[in-house]
């Protein structure tokens, strides 16, 4: 009895977390005025494409995807540029004032300057409406150098001995021992820093004006908020095969698909990563 | 928000280091420290070069911005810069705390967090619970992947499908609620609504990731105790209360203290994305009101006031949870 109940209720509860997404995905393969109406249920009413060609046809959702790529890609590779390295000295014991650097880095998750000082130093820097402002400007992270550097802190000794008698400098350590030992912490860090990449919105919007540098999530804010909030182009659009609703969906699935895709990874190292570095809140 | 207690104490000097020192000393009789660093240096200068790239961006990027929140004391102009606006005290900070726009969003920030805390931080605990009790494992697998997937899903995909659901003409909700003759509600202009709306998506999203930490503390409970509670005869409802929900009892208070040192930390992107003007008198929080006032009005030294107070308020609750977590648990999560 108590574990049908358990089972029952569970069962619910992943129900409702699936059930947006469905609805989603049919809304934007029904037609405008069905979708209009009210009457998208759960499977798709009167079933067409349209949205999707009017979401595929237009140029700024392009670039804006390619954009996200650029982004994604970009931002990821620089910040394991960044963290691979300055994890790697943090956790070497013989490192002069080690105490005080880790404090510097520790330092920047328990203190922010703010929204505000971070944003007229981007623009001091000359970095505002930039792809190397939002490359660069997101870098690094202290919760992730002390991941990192945690797990190579964990790695034995004995495991870069052979590499220093063979001559192998740090550099050579670094690549040749400490890299392949610690896949999984670095597939977790690089994980983490593609999420946040694909998904983050709200600095990209401040700092690029320019149209043709934005995000899909940007693209995707402006359709949501900006059309949502246009009555006259929502009725204009009322008996047409698409609609607001509809091609908002559309966009949406569009978005998901990538995350969707590299699912399975996230899922594995994610609780992992959770686990290895504590708690991200 | 993340913090990391343990840290302090990586810094001490290891074996390694000194056995190096006695060797170093027995090499050349009196070092000096000139010498000595000057050796050091020559022979690890390598993770030296390692390091100062990721210490360099600290200080561009977030260090500097620092030194700029000096803003907070000066009558900012962008012609003069941060360095020689002329200071004017605490003006800001008796400006923020006369207007009721400040007063109201430092309120709605406190109420949101202590709906999210009720409502939200019961919520993976209770999942991970009834997880732990699913027996059949094909079943327990894909009902976690799926209450997984929201946490990776953007704050602007969350919000569009909130919009698009609680759309008076459209959405899903009404046309339920039109089903049982109630007539359209415009959800996201009801100032009402807001906050169950808001707090709820927020569980929506993050409850089922959540509860992996708990899943994980269950996983750790030493199997003998539940052997030995079935040879008493005990229920699994009993083994859940008696046995599971008390070993997990410390994790439970460590992300308690955790939660509540991350009270400020409201997502103000959703916020952003989802409140409008006939909202603001219950969604407008203290970030949102920053962007408002600094980002988009170009008050820069005003709303980097209300920021500056909002991190020191931070600080001290991250401390504070901090140094109660650490003494409450040697096994710090951190």
């Amino acid at each position: 009895m108590f574990v049908i109940m358990n089972m029952v209720l569970i069962g619910l509860f992943t129900l409702s977390t699936l059930y947006p997404f469905i609805y989603i995905a049919s809304l934007s393969m029904s037609t405008g005025f069905e979708a209009r109406a009210g009457n998208v249920i759960l499977t798709p009413v009167g079933f067409t494409l349209e949205a999707y060609k009017q979401v595929l046809s237009e140029p700024l959702f392009w670039s804006s995807y390619m954009n996200t790529f650029i982004y994604t890609i970009g931002g990821t590779i620089m910040s394991l540029l960044f963290i691979i390295p300055g994890a790697y000295a943090l956790s070497k014991p013989q490192l002069y004032g080690r105490r005080f650097w880790n404090l510097v880095v520790a330092f920047t998750m328990w203190f922010n300057a703010g929204l505000i000082p971070f944003f007229l130093n981007m623009r001091d820097l000359g970095l505002l409406d930039s792809y190397l402002g939002i490359i660069i400007g997101f870098a690094v992270n202290g919760f992730n150098i002390i991941l990192l550097r945690n797990f190579f802190e964990g790695i034995p000794q004995s495991f870069e001995e052979a590499a220093r008698m063979d001559g192998a400098n740090e550099f050579q350590v670094l690549w040749k021992v400490y890299m392949p030992l610690s896949k999984p912490a670095i597939a977790t860090v690089a994980l983490f820093c593609i999420v946040s990449r694909w998904n983050g919105f709200f600095w990209a919007m401040v700092l690029l004006q320019d149209e043709e540098k934005i995000p899909l999530q940007v693209y995707l804010r402006k359709v949501i908020v900006e059309l949502s909030d246009d009555e006259e182009f929502a009725t204009s659009l009322l008996t047409a095969a698409y609609s607001v609703e509809t091609v908002t969906a559309a966009i949406i699935v569009c978005s998901i698909i990538p995350i969707l895709l590299i699912y399975p990874f996230l899922q594995k190292y994610f609780s992992k990563g959770i686990l290895l570095g504590g708690v991200k809140e | 928000m993340s913090n990391d207690p343990n840290f302090t104490g990586a810094g001490g000097p290891t074996t390694e280091e000194l056995v190096f020192d006695a060797k170093e000393a027995q090499r050349r009789r009196k070092p000096s420290t000139m010498q000595r660093v000057g050796d050091h240096m020559k022979r690890e200068w390598q993770l030296y070069v390692m390091l100062v790239p990721t210490i360099l961006w600290l200080v561009i990027f977030l260090y500097k911005p620092m030194y700029g929140l000096q803003i907070a004391f000066k009558d900012y102009s962008i012609f003069r810069g941060v360095a020689n606006s002329p200071w004017i005290g605490l003006e800001h900070f008796q400006t923020l705390f006369g207007n009721d726009q400040f007063i109201r969003a430092l309120r709605n920030t406190i109420i949101i967090s202590f709906y999210g805390l009720i409502f939200g931080f019961p919520m993976p605990i209770l999942l991970a619970l009834m997880f732990n009790e699913i027996l059949k494992q094909t079943f327990k697998k894909t009902a976690q992947t799926i209450v997984y997937l929201p946490h990776f899903v953007s704050s602007v995909i969350i919000a569009g499908i909130v919009i698009t659901a609680f759309s008076p003409s459209a959405g899903i909700v009404n046309t339920f609620l039109g089903a049982l003759g109630v007539d359209p509600i415009y959800f996201l202009t009801k100032p009402e609504w807001f906050r169950p709306i808001f707090v709820g998506t927020g569980i929506w999203q993050e409850a089922g990731f959540q509860s992996i930490v708990y899943l994980a503390a269950i996983a750790g409970v030493s199997p003998t105790l539940y052997e030995s509670a079935v040879v008493d005869g005990a229920s699994r409802w009993q083994m859940m209360w008696k046995i599971t929900l008390p070993s997990i009892l410390p994790t439970i208070i460590i992300m308690l203290i955790i939660r509540i040192g991350n009270m400020l930390e409201v997502s103000f992107e959703m916020i952003i994305l989802l409140y409008q003007p006939a909202t603001y008198e219950t969604a407008d929080v203290v970030n949102t009101f920053i962007y408002r006032q600094g980002i988009q009005g170009g008050q820069y030294d005003l709303a980097a006031a209300a920021g500056l107070f909002n991190a020191v308020v931070a600080f001290v609750l991250v401390m504070t949870a901090n140094a109660i977590s650490k003494r409450y648990s040697r096994t710090s999560l951190w």
